[in-house]
């Protein structure tokens, strides 16, 4: 499996670790309701098909990166900085 | 006082041959890790080019001037070689002394991309990776950052704390290549 770094390019999996749903974009604000948070911190969605993940370069430029992934096929479908995803 | 002796990274290590490959030690002298300020990256590249004839690097790749080196080192950072930064700089950008902390090492020779191809998970050839090229890349299970030099050898870079492993992995690489006859 290879993700294309935005700033890197093309690169081995091996260069990345998996954080977890995109989701942790969206954080909550402070005076967000108990329920907010609850599903914030434990709900998430399991797809069979394409999924926004958190990804973190640590084997290169050291980027947090959101990658969209199949996880029927594994196909990777982009990657762009977290700093510039949408949340 | 005792009379202390400046020991290398690789000291009693390097150099090595073999196959054709060979792996020497590199003195960079001074080293700096440079981070741009937010915003400041025009800024900090323009007193680069001014104070040391190299402007901030795009990503994956170095600029060279008369014996200073600007080589990209990481998202928003680069490392300046060869030179203590000019004050001048400290205006832009985090400036982190990094000298003594890289184990520097040159792989040369016909068949060194082969050797490299075995650690290193980036197209290393030519045509993929010609002079003026600098990356962040893993070597081995190391975090390191690999150069085109401008001879067409290859320059690594890993912390001096892993130099006795880059050595032996490179030990085996060259080991095994030469047995395949491909080094």
């Amino acid at each position: 499996m290879r993700i294309r770094c935005p700033i890197c390019g093309d690169r081995d999996l091996r260069e990345f670790t998996y954080k977890g749903d995109a989701v942790a974009l969206n954080r909550p604000g402070p005076e967000a309701a108990a329920q907010a948070w609850d599903d914030y911190l434990h709900l998430r969605r399991n797809p069979a098909g394409a999924t926004r993940e958190l990804w973190y370069h640590g084997g290169g430029c050291g980027a947090w990166i959101v990658v969209t992934r199949d996880t029927v096929t594994h196909e990777i479908l982009g990657a762009v900085l977290a700093e510039e995803a949408e949340a | 006082m005792a009379d202390l002796i400046a020991r290398s990274p690789c000291m009693g290590l390097l150099p090595l041959e073999q196959g054709g490959v060979s792996v020497t030690e590199l003195d960079p002298g001074p080293m700096t890790l440079v981070a741009p300020y937010k915003g400041q990256a025009a800024a900090l590249s323009k007193a680069m080019k001014v104070a040391h004839g190299v402007g901030f690097p795009a990503a994956n790749t170095t600029e060279t001037g008369k014996g200073v080196e600007a080589a990209w080192f990481g998202r928003d950072q680069a490392l300046l070689i060869g030179a203590v930064p000019d004050a001048a700089l400290a205006d832009h950008a985090a400036l982190s002394d990094q000298g003594d902390a890289w184990a520097v090492v040159r792989v040369a020779g016909e068949g060194a991309e082969d050797v490299l191809a075995r650690l290193i998970p980036v197209d290393l050839r030519d045509s993929a990776f010609p002079p003026g090229r600098s990356i962040r890349t893993q070597i081995g299970h190391m975090a390191g950052a690999v150069t085109r030099l401008p001879d067409g050898a290859v320059r690594l870079m890993v912390f001096r704390s892993m130099a006795g492993t880059l050595v032996h992995d490179l030990d085996r690489a060259m080991t095994h290549c030469a047995a395949r006859g491909t080094g």
